[in-house]
C-alpha cells in the first residue's frame, strides 16, 4: 500500500505544512516508535498549534537573552565572510585553505521556493565536486526523506569545501571552557549536524560522487571560548551519532502503513473533533519526550490518566519487566492478582520487592 | 533503580503521596547550613544574574547584578558574594580538635565543624563551578585588578564543587538529589528535577494532594524555576525591560531602575528560598544515619587541609595533572564503595535492595549451636552454627563470607543453603576471644537477623608515582604551574 500526498495533506486540514528542521528530525530519532509524532510529523501538523488547542500548549520559550547572545555570537563569525571562522580553520585546526570564496545560499527573495533553492545548492555543491570551487556555502538548503517524504533542511551551518571534501560547521553558542563544554549540548550539536553530514552525503550521492569520501565525518563546532566572545573551533566526529541516525530512519515506523489503517475522515484540524483525532493514532510517551516534543503535556497527561508505568521512565518500565500499568504491577505485588504464565517471574520479583519495603519499613514503627 | 525503588513509585502514584526509600537520614545536615539559590543570564557561560543567600531562614541576603552584561558589576558581585560566604566559611570551622601526631610525627588538627553549602539542584552546583572557575584565576593588582576576596572566593567555590564529585561528601548538597535520595515520587526523574514539585509530592500543602501540588509547580507563573536559569516568559517580559529601563536612567532614576531589578528577581528567587528551607525541615524529621559522623568527618579533614594550606597554594589547575587525575578517580571510586556499603548498614530498607538482589538474606533463627567448637586444628576455635529460614532470593555460594547486618563486626561463612530457604552460617568472628560467646553476639532461636556479602571494607594507603615519575603512557612529567598575567587578563564578556 503506497501513501499518496494528498492522505497527508488532508490529515494536516487547512494549516500550512511546517517544516523539518535537524533537531525535529535529531528528536525524531529518541522516539522512533511513537506513531502519532510519525504522523504527526510527516504530514507538517503545527504540533504546538495542535497541543495549545487540546489545553496543553509547552510552556516554555527562548529567553531573549539567549536569542540575543547566540545571534550576536553567530553574526561575529561570519562578519566580513566568514574572516574570524577562516582565521580558525587555518590557525586553530592548521587547515591550508588557499582561496576564499565565500556563497549565501539563503533565500534571496520572500517567495523563493524551497525547491529552487535546493536546486541552487544541489548546482553549486555539484560544481564544487567537480571544479573544487568554492569554499565557504552559507545557509545551504538540503532534502532528507523522512519516512518516505522528503523534507528540506534549512541549517543554520556553512558547508566547508576543501580539496574536493566537504565538512560541516555548525555556530553554537554555549561556552567550551578548558577545552570542555556541556556534554548535553555537545551531544546534541552532535546529533543535529549527523543529520545534515547525512543529507549532504545523500545529496553528493545523488550527484555520482562517493559520499564517505566526499562528506567528512567529522564536523566543526565553533563555539566561544572560556567566557570570552572569541571563537574556538572544535573537531567532532559524529560517526555514531550518524550510525544512530541512519539506523532509526531505516526503521522509523512507516508513516505510510499506520496511516492506511486511520479511519478516511479524521484530521488534525484545529477544532472539536480534534481531540478524539489526537488519540486515535496512538502515543508512546516517555517522560524524554518532554524535551523534545510539542505534543508531551498532552501525551504525559494522556499516559497518566489510563495509569501507565511509562509515564515514570523507561527504566521504570524496565524494572516492572515491561508491566504497562501501574494497577496491574501494583496488584501483582500485593499477590491479589494472578499472574499470567509469561509474567510469573516478574510477579515474583514484585511480590518479594513489596514484602522487603514492609519488613525493613515496618521495623521503624 | 530497581524493583524497590520502582514500587515505591507505584505506591506514590496510588497514594498520592511520596513514599520513604530510606528509614533514616543519609546525609549530615548543619545546624546552620548556608542556602544559596543562584540566578544566571540565559545564553551565557557563568553571568551572575543574582543569588538569595544565607543561614537564616528568614533574613536572606540578596545580591543582584543589575546589567548582567557589564563586566565591572559582574566582578562587583563576585566581591560582595565573597564578603558573604568567605564570612560563613570562617565561621564555621568550630573549635580546633588536636589528633594524634602522623607518621613521620607532624602536628595534626581537625576543625570540629565545616561550612555547608546547599543549593537547588545540579544547575546550581554547574554554575558555582563555572563561577569559581571564572574568579579563581585573577588577580589583585596591575590592568585588570579585582578586589582580592574575588580569588579566593573562586577558589573555596573550585573546592566545594570539587568535593560535591566526591560520593557521600556533605559539604555542597543539591536538593533536589538529597530529597529523592529518601523518598519515591509518582514522577518520573525528570520532574523530580523540579524543587517545587518534588517537595509538593513529598509534603503537599494541606488539602492538594502531591500531584496537584506539582502541577501548580509545573506553572511558572505560579512557581517560578528553582534557577539557575530563569523563565523565559520572565526573561521576556519583566526582566528584559526592567534591565534596559537600568540602562536607560541617569541620576537618581537609577538607583530606582536598579531597586526594580532587585525587586523582580526578588519574587523570582524568594519561592525558592521558603521551599529550600521547607525541604531542610523535611531532612531534619528523618533520625541521622550511624555513619553519618564518620563520613562528616572525612569532609572535616578535607576542609581542614584546604583552610590550613590556603595561603601557600596554588589557586587549583584548570585540569588535573595525570597522577592528580588517576588519584582522584581512585578515591572517588572508593569513596562510592564506602558510602553505599554504609548507608546500607546504616538502613534496612537499603539492605532491602540487596537482600532483593541475593547479596543479603533475612529471617529467623530456627536453630543454634552457639558453644560449638572446630577442633580439627592444633587448638579449637569457636565456630558456632546458625540456621536462619529465609524467604529472600539468597544467590551467595558457600563459602561466602558474610557478616552481620546489625553488627558488621559479627563474621561468619555461608556452609550451605537448602532447598527450603534455610542457610547454615557458621559464625567466625566478633564473638570475643573466648571459647564461649560473648552475651548478646550469636543470634538466638527466634531473633530476626540480617546476614550480608556486603563489607565495609579496609583500604590499605593507595600507591601512585610522585608527579616527577608520571609515566610515558600519561604523558611524562607535566609542567610545573605557574599563573600568568594570561590567567587574569582572560575576557568576562
Amino acid at each position: 500500500m503506497s501513501m499518496t500526498a494528498p492522505d497527508l495533506d488532508r490529515l494536516r486540514g487547512v494549516a500550512a505544512p511546517r517544516n523539518h528542521d535537524a533537531r525535529t528530525i535529531a528528536a525524531l530519532t529518541a522516539n522512533p516508535g511513537c506513531a502519532r509524532r510519525g504522523v504527526m510529523d510527516a504530514a507538517g501538523v503545527d504540533k504546538d498549534a495542535v497541543a495549545r488547542h487540546l489545553g496543553f500548549g509547552v510552556p516554555f520559550g527562548q529567553s531573549q537573552f539567549a536569542i540575543t547572545r547566540g545571534n550576536t555570537f553567530e553574526a561575529q563569525v561570519k562578519a566580513d565572510g566568514c574572516a574570524e571562522l577562516l582565521t580558525l580553520l587555518r590557525d586553530r585546526l592548521g587547515l591550508e585553505v588557499p582561496e576564499v570564496a565565500y556563497d549565501d545560499l539563503g533565500a534571496v527573495g520572500d517567495n523563493e521556493g524551497r525547491e529552487v533553492r535546493h536546486a541552487r545548492t544541489r548546482k553549486l555543491v555539484q560544481r564544487a565536486l567537480e571544479t573544487g570551487e568554492g569554499t565557504l556555502f552559507d545557509h545551504p538548503l538540503l532534502r532528507l526523506d523522512i519516512a518516505g517524504r522528503p523534507a528540506y533542511l534549512e541549517p543554520d551551518v556553512i558547508a566547508f569545501q576543501l580539496g574536493g571534501r566537504f565538512h560541516i560547521v555548525e555556530i553554537k553558542s554555549f561556552a567550551v571552557i578548558d577545552g570542555q563544554a556541556e556534554a548535553d549540548q555537545v551531544a546534541a550539536a552532535a546529533r543535529q549536524s549527523a543529520v545534515y553530514v547525512l543529507a549532504l552525503r545523500r545529496l553528493v550521492a545523488e550527484l555520482g560522487h562517493d559520499p564517505v569520501e566526499k562528506v567528512a565525518h567529522e564536523v566543526f563546532l565553533v563555539c566561544p571560548e572560556n567566557f570570552s566572545n572569541r571563537p574556538t573551533a572544535t573537531p567532532v566526529d559524529i560517526r555514531p551519532q550518524l550510525a544512530v541516525l541512519e539506523r532509526q530512519l531505516a526503521r522509523l515506523t512507516r508513516v505510510d502503513t499506520i496511516v492506511a489503517q486511520l479511519p478516511e475522515e479524521i484530521t488534525f484540524d484545529l477544532g472539536e473533533a480534534l481531540e478524539e483525532a489526537v488519540r486515535t493514532v496512538e502515543a508512546r510517551y516517555a517522560p524524554e519526550c518532554m524535551s523534545s516534543c510539542e505534543m508531551a503535556f498532552f501525551c504525559r497527561a494522556e499516559a497518566r490518566a489510563c495509569g501507565a508505568t511509562g509515564a515514570l521512565g523507561r527504566s521504570v518500565r524496565d524494572d516492572l519487566g515491561g508491566v504497562d500499568s501501574v494497577e496491574t504491577a501494583l496488584a501483582l505485588a500485593e499477590g491479589v492478582l494472578e499472574p499470567s504464565e509469561d509474567l510469573a517471574e516478574t510477579a515474583e520479583q514484585l511480590r518479594l520487592a513489596a514484602r522487603l519495603r514492609r519488613e525493613a519499613l515496618a521495623g521503624v514503627a | 533503580m530497581s524493583t524497590l525503588t520502582s514500587l515505591a513509585q507505584l505506591q506514590a502514584v496510588a497514594s498520592g503521596v511520596a513514599q520513604p526509600l530510606a528509614t533514616v537520614r543519609h546525609c549530615h545536615l548543619a545546624e546552620a547550613p548556608l542556602v544559596m539559590v543562584p540566578l544566571k543570564l540565559a545564553g551565557e557561560a557563568a553571568a551572575p544574574l543574582a543569588v538569595m543567600l544565607g543561614s537564616d531562614p528568614g533574613s536572606p541576603t540578596l545580591l543582584v547584578v543589575p546589567q548582567p552584561r557589564n563586566r565591572d558589576q559582574r566582578f562587583a558581585f563576585a566581591a560582595d558574594l565573597a564578603r558573604v560566604a568567605l564570612k560563613y566559611i570562617e565561621s564555621s570551622r568550630g573549635q580546633v580538635e588536636e589528633l594524634p601526631p602522623g607518621k613521620e610525627g607532624e602536628e595534626r588538627i581537625r576543625y570540629s565543624d565545616a561550612p555547608q553549602l546547599l543549593v537547588p539542584n545540579r544547575g546550581g552546583v554547574a554554575f558555582l563551578r563555572m563561577l569559581g572557575r571564572s574568579t579563581r584565576f585573577r588577580r589583585t593588582d596591575g590592568p585588570y585588578a579585582v578586589e582580592p576576596s574575588v580569588p579566593v572566593l573562586g577558589r573555596w567555590l573550585t573546592w566545594f564543587t570539587d568535593r560535591y564529585d566526591h560520593p557521600g561528601s556533605c559539604l555542597l548538597l543539591t536538593m533536589t538529589e538529597t530529597l529523592r535520595l529518601h523518598w519515591a515520587t509518582g514522577q518520573s526523574a525528570l520532574e523530580d528535577g523540579n524543587l517545587a514539585a518534588l517537595v509538593g509530592w513529598i509534603d503537599p500543602p494541606e488539602g492538594l494532594t502531591g500531584p496537584q501540588a506539582a502541577a501548580l509547580a509545573e506553572d511558572p507563573l505560579a512557581t517560578p524555576p528553582a534557577g539557575p536559569t530563569t523563565d523565559p516568559g520572565f526573561d521576556n517580559e519583566v526582566l528584559a525591560p526592567a534591565v534596559a529601563a537600568y540602562d536607560a536612567a541617569r541620576g537618581p532614576a537609577r538607583d530606582r531602575a536598579e531597586e526594580r531589578v532587585r525587586a523582580v528577581l526578588e519574587t523570582q528567587l524568594a519561592p525558592t528560598w521558603e521551599l529550600m528551607w521547607r525541604a531542610v525541615g523535611l531532612l531534619r524529621g528523618l533520625p541521622e544515619g550511624a555513619s553519618v559522623p564518620q563520613r562528616w568527618e572525612r569532609d572535616r579533614d578535607s576542609f581542614t587541609y584546604f583552610h590550613q594550606t590556603f595561603g601557600e597554594a596554588y589557586p587549583q589547575a584548570r585540569r588535573d595533572s595525570p597522577v592528580r587525575a588517576a588519584k582522584r578517580l581512585h578515591d572517588m571510586e572508593r569513596a562510592q564503595d564506602a558510602y553505599d556499603a554504609q548507608r546500607a548498614f546504616d538502613d534496612p530498607l537499603v539492605m532491602a535492595e540487596h537482600r532483593l538482589n541475593g547479596l543479603a538474606f533475612g529471617g529467623e533463627v530456627t536453630g543454634c549451636d552457639p558453644t560449638r567448637k572446630d577442633e580439627s586444628g592444633k587448638r579449637p576455635k569457636l565456630r558456632p552454627h546458625v540456621w536462619v529460614r529465609t524467604g529472600d532470593p539468597v544467590r551467595l555460594d558457600p563459602g561466602t563470607t558474610v557478616c552481620s547486618a546489625a553488627n558488621p563486626k559479627i563474621k561468619g561463612t555461608v556452609v550451605e543453603i537448602g532447598p527450603d530457604g534455610a542457610v547454615l552460617v557458621e559464625l567466625t568472628g566478633g564473638m570475643g576471644r573466648k571459647l564461649t560467646p560473648e552475651p548478646g553476639t550469636v543470634p538466638q532461636v527466634g531473633d530476626r537477623v540480617v546476614f550480608t556479602s556486603l563489607t565495609l571494607g579496609s583500604f590499605g594507603p593507595s600507591r601512585f608515582p610522585d608527579k616527577e615519575n608520571t609515566p610515558w603512557t600519561h604523558g611524562g612529567p607535566p609542567a610545573d604551574y605557574e599563573p600568568t598575567d594570561d590567567d587574569a587578563a582572560e575576557d568576562w564578556s
